[in-house]
């Protein structure tokens, strides 16, 4: 029987793409309103604001609330810009407490920093409106729709569609036609010029951050007449906003609007079109885009960094005799640890292990050689695929499955490298980001290969490693020779040479370093290592899934070496094991972990920004100076300050920050700074 | 025999204005040659291309008869250039010692070895270096903590580090002491001229130029306006009225008190 839909029923293809258009255009608009605003706030404090979903999110659930307490149509728009300005004013908030304090950091920090506070949004939302999924009310008199080429268009979409060009044209009178305006833009090309002409920066910084926030919250609250609430939207609109952003051009808001729709309409067709590769389209073009031009369409080349590299800054060097011993030491006790240990805790040793190899790689491209990569977790899952591939489909035993892993990593680091290395800084971030998302895409929908969202299962081990202690000492004999290569590069020539094209660019193309040469070859043993890491998690879970390289275990990875410290050697290991060991415990222990670590990390950004390696290094040089004074001239005595850290514990903690601290330079600056107090006296 | 330096017609343009135009000379052996102008003259895109960083519109540069022009600046390095920054560039979180480091094992081209540490190569070739400068004292410290004529000073050991032919000095002495200044130029005319090379140098004060450049060349508005030793090119009336000034400050100054120390009078 021929069911009546008006002019619906008959479709043709234009018709189609006429309808898909639209939607594309509609969803545009809301994407375009959180990216204009992340990239606003990027523009004048050069901080990219991870918690920008989590304000988006936020302005929905507000929304929502809003909405239920006010009825009527004048109540529904009402409580959609009261839901806004709420959510503005905790950005004001959150910019005064928090990103005050941190904007002369790294911007990693101020990342990880905007991280934490999405962590803890997620939380709090769950905490504060439930799990599960709530639908808004359609907007008063626009709850119908308007036939347009013989096809029902919401009416609701038309305004959306309206609303984006509106917004744009508001933003240029804002920023071109009002003295604050003008003001922010001055700001955005010299911000230390602003503040010499006696212009409030402080203000100005908290007034942009509260517009970006704005216009996130309200491109959250539009979007609850068209989908459910829920609290997993934040992380799906932040990746699409950043792309937006990098391929629009950072703190362009011409830039974002095009970017925006290009961005919708991908997904729009990409769907129609392209079903198989729908989710690598829109990382695909962004790609493209930042190998072609690698500040994005309306983009300025960025000015070169303020590096963090500081007059605090301690030259590493490698461990001397008596703590490569502690170090073995320390590599035994773990070793009979399955003597001592149960198998769930022998089970959660060998994730920590695993986590510490993914770890101290990133640290080699992130510390080492300055590029943070925002999606190292590819070459982890990469790893992880490889061994399975590897074990199911090509029979092959255990160990030649894990070390299959690395090889099929090292291949992807080393395409992905290649186009990465042209670029640095933020933009390197995203395109290691986009590639990411490209490879989990891959992972996810080409079902034929990689079984998709259920995985690859059945990945057993051998049988001498197949008991938890047998598997967790198999895991050890991978990660320690692991860990002790990639200090080996660390101090090696070409480590020196890595460190180099950090410091400087100028410098080190100036001595004859291929900077770009330098960095490739570093980012394929980088994602060998972690890849050694994705292979032994394979048998470990004995399955892999696309999650394995998520955009949460590559954040992961960026907390754990920033966690341990950022200028230290040693302090991924570290970094990993209380990351990893705090997160399951408190998995285990509370129901709302993310709050937790969310708080944590900010903490650790405010309190500890040298993180906990870095700080411990920190602590032993006011003390080894003190000691210095009261012992004038006792070179050897100081020695023993490496180990009065307090019990076994601090002779341990004792070596890894003496791989941060240079012995002889620094005590010699100690004993140079005493000797001058005296002189002065 | 050919010149060490040889460069003939030098031009570039940033969108429309011409910032060099048409530039030639040549340097020899163990020669030290000053280039001076006007801020904005072109004299850091002069040398930006001498090193490769900047790619010319047109002309030609010749290190020892061997074509340089569009190369990048690393493989410039290698045919024996060594050079320092108008604002100084060293690898801030390393030691002084293994920023030489660094270059010995760039020039010996162990800088892809995996394996062995680092710090521990060339230590005595570094200090040697270090000692040139007289920065040994510092070899321990971090970089980053130098103070900017100690900065200058592990530059110029730096550049020395590859055995260089030709030594591009882009305001050596700038943000120097009066008294660092002298001793810092005294050094490198000393090292040049013991080891043969050409040094070729930007800068603005004239006592610097005067005392120790065997030749100098005028840039004004991306042209060079003279050429020759500074005796005569002091006495240029279009240099004067240019970039020294009419006073002639320096020359009745430097007959009274020789090595006063002070800085000429210097026209922007």
């Amino acid at each position: 029987m021929p069911i009546f839909l008006g002019p619906q029923s008959i479709v043709t293809p234009m018709q189609l793409v006429f309808v898909q258009f639209m939607t594309g255009l509609a969803s545009a608009a809301s994407l375009f309103l959180v990216a204009s605003g992340l990239s606003i706030i990027f523009g004048v404090t050069r901080i990219v604001n991870f918690a920008h979903g989590a304000f988006y999110m936020l302005g929905a659930y507000v929304a929502y609330t809003l909405t239920e307490q006010l009825s009527g149509a004048i109540g529904f728009w009402f409580a959609l810009l009261a839901a806004a300005v709420i959510v503005a004013a905790l950005g004001c908030l959150l910019e005064m407490v928090l990103l005050r304090r941190i904007y002369h950091a790294p911007e990693l920090f101020q990342l990880l920093a905007t991280f934490g506070v999405t962590l803890m949004v997620e939380d709090l939302v769950l905490l504060i409106w439930g799990p599960e999924d709530l639908v808004g009310p359609r907007a008063p008199g626009m709850s119908g729709a308007v036939v347009m080429f013989g096809k029902y268009i919401p009416t609701y979409d038309l305004f959306l569609i309206a609303l984006g060009p509106i917004v744009l044209v508001a933003l240029w009178l804002l920023f071109h036609r009002t003295r604050w305006g003008v003001l922010v833009r001055a700001a955005t090309h010299d911000r230390g010029m602003v503040a010499a002409l006696g212009i409030n920066q402080k203000w100005l910084f908290t007034g942009v951050f509260a517009l970006g926030v704005f216009l996130a919250a309200i491109g959250g609250a539009l979007q609850i007449p068209r989908d459910a609430v829920n609290h997993s939207m934040d992380l799906s609109i932040i990746v699409e906003a950043f792309v937006v952003v990098v391929i629009g051009g950072l703190g362009s808001t011409t830039g974002a609007f095009l970017a925006a729709i290009l961005v919708s309409e991908l997904n729009a067709f990409g769907i129609l079109v392209f079903p198989k590769i729908s989710l690598v389209l829109v990382f695909l073009v962004m790609a493209v885009v930042l190998v072609v031009r690698p500040w994005g369409f309306f983009g300025k080349p960025q000015p070169p960094q303020a590096t963090a590299v500081g007059n605090t800054v301690r030259p590493w060097r490698p461990l001397n005799r008596t703590e490569l011993t502690i170090a073995g030491g320390v590599v035994l006790v773990i070793a009979l640890l399955p003597f001592v240990l149960g198998n769930y805790a022998l089970t959660i040793g060998s994730e920590i292990l695993i986590f510490t190899l993914f770890a101290a790689s990133l640290h080699l491209l992130m510390t080492v050689g300055g590029l943070a990569s925002f999606g190292h977790a590819a070459y982890f899952g990469l790893g992880a695929y490889g061994a399975a591939f590897a074990a199911t489909a090509f029979g092959m035993p255990m160990v030649v499955a894990i070390l299959a892993g690395p090889v099929l990593a090292a291949f992807g680091a080393a395409i992905v490298g290649w186009f990465a290395v042209s670029l640095s800084g933020v933009y390197f971030a995203m395109l290691t980001l986009a590639f990411a998302q490209i490879v989990w895409s891959i992972a996810f929908q080409w079902v034929d290969v990689t079984g998709g969202d259920n995985g690859i299962l059945g990945i057993w081990p051998d049988a001498f490693a197949s008991s938890p202690s047998g598997f967790f000492w198999m895991t050890l004999a991978f990660a320690v020779p692991a860990l002790a290569l990639l200090q080996m590069v660390i101090f090696s020539p070409f480590g020196f040479a890595l460190r180099a094209t950090r410091d400087s660019e100028l410098r080190s193309e100036s001595i004859g370093i291929d900077r770009k040469r330098t960095q490739w070859v570093a980012f394929v043993v980088a994602g060998a290592v972690a890849g050694l890491g994705g292979a032994l998690f394979a048998f470990l879970k004995g399955s892999v899934f696309p999650d394995f390289m998520s955009i949460s275990v590559s954040i992961d990875g960026l907390v754990m070496v920033l966690l341990g410290g950022i200028e230290t050697v040693l302090g991924p290991i570290v970094g990993a094991i209380v990351f990893k060991a705090l997160s399951i415990w408190l998995i285990s222990q509370t129901d709302y972990s993310k709050l937790v670590l969310g708080l944590a990390i900010i903490a650790m950004v405010v309190a500890f920004p040298k993180g906990i390696v870095g700080t411990l290094a920190d602590w032993r040089a006011k003390f080894d100076a003190r000691r210095a004074r009261k012992l004038a001239g006792g070179v050897a005595t100081a020695a023993v300050a490496a180990t009065v850290l307090g019990g076994v514990v601090g002779t341990a903690t004792g070596t890894l920050t003496d791989a941060a601290a240079t012995d002889t330079s620094h005590r010699n600056v100690a004993h140079r700074n005493a000797s001058h107090q005296e002189i002065d006296r | 025999m050919t010149r060490l330096l040889e460069v003939e017609n030098l031009s570039k343009s940033y969108a429309g204005v011409q910032a060099v135009k048409g530039v030639s000379f040549g340097l020899d052996r163990g020669e030290i040659l000053a280039l001076i102008g006007p801020n904005g003259a072109g004299k850091s895109t002069c040398f930006n291309m001498l090193n490769g960083q900047i790619r010319p519109d047109s002309g030609a540069i010749r290190i020892d008869g061997d074509p340089t022009l569009g190369l990048p600046p690393r493989a410039v390095w290698r045919k024996g250039v060594g050079r320092t920054f108008q604002i100084t560039a060293t690898f801030g979180s390393m030691t002084v010692r293994e920023n030489v480091q660094v270059a010995l094992l760039s020039h010996t081209k162990a800088l892809r070895r995996f394996w062995g540490y680092g710090g521990a190569a060339d230590i005595a070739e570094a200090d040697r270096l270090l000692a040139l400068v007289g920065m040994e004292i510092h070899a321990d410290r971090a970089a980053a903590e130098l103070a900017y004529g100690d900065l200058k000073r592990l530059e110029l050991a730096i550049a020395l580090a590859n055995e260089p032919k030709l030594l591009l000095m882009d305001e050596p002495t700038a943000g120097m002491a009066p008294k660092e200044r002298i001793e810092l130029m005294r050094l490198t005319a000393e090292i040049a001229r013991r080891e043969g090379i050409g040094v070729l140098f930007t800068e603005h004060d004239m006592d610097v130029v005067f005392e120790h450049a065997d030749r100098m060349m005028v840039l004004s508005r991306g042209v060079l306006i003279a050429e020759g030793p500074p005796t005569e090119v002091r006495r240029d009336p279009q240099v004067q009225a240019i970039y020294l000034g009419e006073g002639l400050v320096y020359d009745s100054r430097h007959q009274d008190a020789p090595a006063s120390g002070s800085t000429a009078q210097e026209a922007h």
